[in-house]
């Protein structure tokens, strides 16, 4: 049986409000960044990292990869509720759903552990 | 005519089948699907679906009609089927009881959800609960559905999540309560839908709209449920 026991903001309302926030994040920092790019129309990669690697910046990064988390746990939660039914699945239903939902946890810590590592120089 | 009919006894079949007729129409009158399915009963009495008031009143005879669905006594046979063949399925989602009839049980649990009645904790006045004419006209485009299931079983949403997710018919009532300017339980009927399946898995892809018999409009009505939820829950 399909429960809420994933949903991230634990209320449709927090969801519905976190996917919202999170897509209005990810905008602004594609703007910003493809932004960067149609202002330097001959970049560099030593002006890209003075540029991507300012605190405001690192910050900036940061919280788009906090909103790319946020963003892929609810659509995929959602997705993951919403077809992994008995219906196609049968008895197995919960568990495909456990490694569907499972399998977005685990790409989802390596691309926001992988960014942070980037974007912090942690390597 | 050819008319190719869902057909299913439980008692007799394994499994559904689709069973094709041809029929001669009468010459010269748009008869309706309704008509239809009349003289077909007629040269076959095992034959089974709904229908009371022919008319589009009683929203007994919702059904598939050539993919999409709709009240076969309002649905003529020049719309339904141009091409001259006529596809007759019972409305999908809900389980079949005979041939073109469902069981309705899960759709009336959800309508019953939502508590499709006026709330009023307040002191009843000496006559009545008075309304301006500006208030009475927030409930138009609401109160006309007649609970014929045509748009809570063309939406997927529902189909998915049948036992969590309210649909179109219910919400529609939800908002209809929640409009009224005599309802008193706004904050109730609102928790009662904030979670992530009874308001928040409709998609907007408007089936629901599309297919209403009474040009009805439930996804706007969603959405005016979803922005009382979030304005208020921030």
């Amino acid at each position: 049986m399909v429960t809420n026991v994933g949903s991230l903001g634990r209320t449709g309302v927090a969801d519905f409000v976190l996917q919202r926030v999170s897509a209005v994040v990810l905008t602004l920092f594609g703007l910003c960044v493809g932004g960067w790019f149609a202002l330097n129309p001959e970049p560099t990669h030593a002006a890209f990292v003075a540029w991507f690697t300012a605190p405001a910046m690192s910050i900036f990064a940061t919280l788009a990869l906090a909103a790319l988390a946020v963003h892929a746990w609810i659509g995929m939660w959602t997705v993951g509720t919403d077809y992994f039914r008995p219906h196609y699945f049968g008895r197995f239903a919960t568990l495909a759903r456990g490694v569907w939902l499972g399998g977005t946890a685990l790409l989802t810590f390596v691309y926001v552990a992988w960014g942070l590592a980037i974007v912090w120089r942690l390597t | 005519m050819r008319v190719s009919l869902y057909r299913y006894n439980p008692d007799t079949d394994a499994k559904p089948r689709m069973e094709d007729r041809e029929l001669e129409l009468p010459q010269g009158k748009d008869l309706m699907v309704l008509d239809v399915l009349e003289l077909l009963k007629a040269q076959d009495p095992s034959l089974s679906y709904r229908r009371s008031c022919r008319e589009g009143v009683c929203g007994s005879d919702g059904m598939n009609i050539n993919g999409k669905n709709g009240l076969a006594c309002t649905t003529p046979v020049s719309e339904a089927a141009p091409r001259g063949k006529l596809v007759l399925k019972p409305l999908q989602g809900l389980p079949v009881i005979r041939d073109l009839v469902v069981d309705m049980t899960q759709f009336y649990r959800q309508y019953e959800r939502v508590k499709p009645y006026l709330i009023n904790d307040e002191e009843p006045p000496a006559q009545e609960r008075l309304q301006s004419p500006a208030e009475r006209e927030q409930l138009d485009g609401l109160y006309e559905c007649i609970l014929c299931a045509c748009c809570t079983t063309s939406c997927p949403s529902f189909w998915w999540n049948p036992d969590k997710f309210v649909g179109p018919a219910g919400l529609l009532h939800a908002y209809r309560f929640l409009a009224d300017s005599r309802d008193t339980a706004d904050a109730e009927r609102l928790a009662e839908l904030e979670d992530p399946f009874s308001v928040f898995r409709c998609r907007g892809i408007m089936n629901c709209a599309s297919v209403c018999p009474r040009d009805l409009n439930p996804s706007a009505a969603i959405a005016k449920i979803k922005t009382r939820l979030v304005s208020d829950g921030i």
